[in-house]
């Protein structure tokens, strides 16, 4: 069947594959055909990802991302790749006055630091394929918006969608693209600390164009895009998905 | 944990309302100062200062300063 989005051969890595967002891109990247290399920190939501996948071949890696060694680890294990998503990410809630060194190193050795170090040591050990595409979980927060409490995470994002631009510039000569997507709220645990109210929830969606919150399968849609060859033109883009916000 | 210290530390968030208006009794949501950006850092002070993680539905719950006061030495 004619399909220009088809993940059909391609091996792919997600890393934050044990819940939300992760979660969703490499089942559904798993049914468009691809098989994929998971990662995150919890053994048994990790697990519940990969009883959800389709197709045969699909590898597990328990890491954590904060710990330095784990870069050598996922690269020791992973196949050549055709496709890498950058998504493991945290966040955390503190008015600019509150910020300390250690809230702000936390988030962004996650959010930042390691899916630099990642992207770097993929393409140094050339476990990326020439043709290869990576994608990076950014934000509407700190590229295209603000949020009250956000500063950390949005400089955890901004930062990103800098290196990501740039790393497109520098990797076009190998050609492999490097993209973002920008979710605006998703329903995933991500939203469960409970420091944001459930209704205050309820008032933030309705400022939404669309009137809700996305879910994880409507990011990891335009991570296929971006993945697949239909997207073979685009490098250094990322990629709105926020239910019309970033409008107002 | 002290309520008049708790009611300082509580004042020393806003800039524009008077220290003097914060007591006990207080309901403190209603004052013209408040916002989410303040309830953001009025959990973020109760964080530093007793090490006690409060919610979004803590201060929802709360009507007074005396109600926060006592979720908070709850959690202690
Ligand atoms: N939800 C939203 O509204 C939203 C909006 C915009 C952007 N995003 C971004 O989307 C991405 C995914 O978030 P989500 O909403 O799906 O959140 P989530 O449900 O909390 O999932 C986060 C994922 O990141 C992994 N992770 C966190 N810390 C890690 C570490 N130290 N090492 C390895 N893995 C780690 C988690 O793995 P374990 O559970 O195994 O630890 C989990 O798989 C993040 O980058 C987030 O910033 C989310």
């Amino acid at each position: 069947m004619y399909n220009p989005f088809s993940l059909e051969g391609k091996t792919i890595l997600v890393t934050g594959a044990s819940s939300g967002i992760g979660r969703a891109a490499a089942i559904e990247c798993s049914k468009m055909g691809a098989t994929v290399v998971i990662t995150g920190r919890n053994k048994e939501r990790l697990d519940e990802t990969y009883l959800q996948l389709h197709g045969e071949g699909h590898i597990q890696l328990v890491a954590d991302l904060k710990e330095e060694e784990s870069i050598s680890y996922i690269i020791d294990n992973v196949p050549v790749l055709d496709g890498c998503v950058n998504n493991a990410g945290i966040t955390v809630t503190l008015p600019t006055s509150f910020i300390n060194k250690d809230a702000l190193n936390n988030v962004l050795q996650v959010n930042t630091i390691s899916p630099i170090l990642l992207t770097q040591s993929l393409v140094k050990n050339k476990k990326i394929k020439n043709g290869g595409s990576i994608v990076f979980t950014c934000s509407t927060s700190g590229v295209y918006n603000a949020v009250v409490g956000n500063a950390i995470y949005s400089a955890s994002k901004g930062a990103i969608n800098g290196f990501m631009k740039n790393a497109a510039l520098d990797l076009a000569a190998k050609n492999i693209r490097v993209n973002a997507v920008s979710p605006g709220m998703i329903h995933t645990n991500i939203l469960e600390s409970g420091i944001i109210s459930e209704e205050q929830l309820k008032e933030d969606m309705k400022k939404y164009p669309l009137k809700r919150y996305g879910e994880p399968e409507e990011v990891a849609y335009a991570m296929i895009y971006l993945l697949s060859d239909a997207s073979k033109w685009i490098t250094g883009s990322n990629l709105l998905i926020d239910g019309g916000l970033t409008l107002l | 944990m002290e309520l008049k210290k708790f009611i300082e530390n509580f004042a020393s968030q806003f800039d524009e309302t008077e220290a003097s208006v914060f007591n006990a009794d207080t309901v403190f949501k209603s004052l013209d100062e408040w916002s989410s950006l303040m309830a953001l850092s009025i959990m973020a002070m109760v964080d530093e200062e007793y090490n006690v993680s409060i919610k979004g539905n803590d201060i929802k719950n709360s009507k007074t300063m005396e109600d926060l006061y006592n979720v908070i030495k709850s959690k202690l």
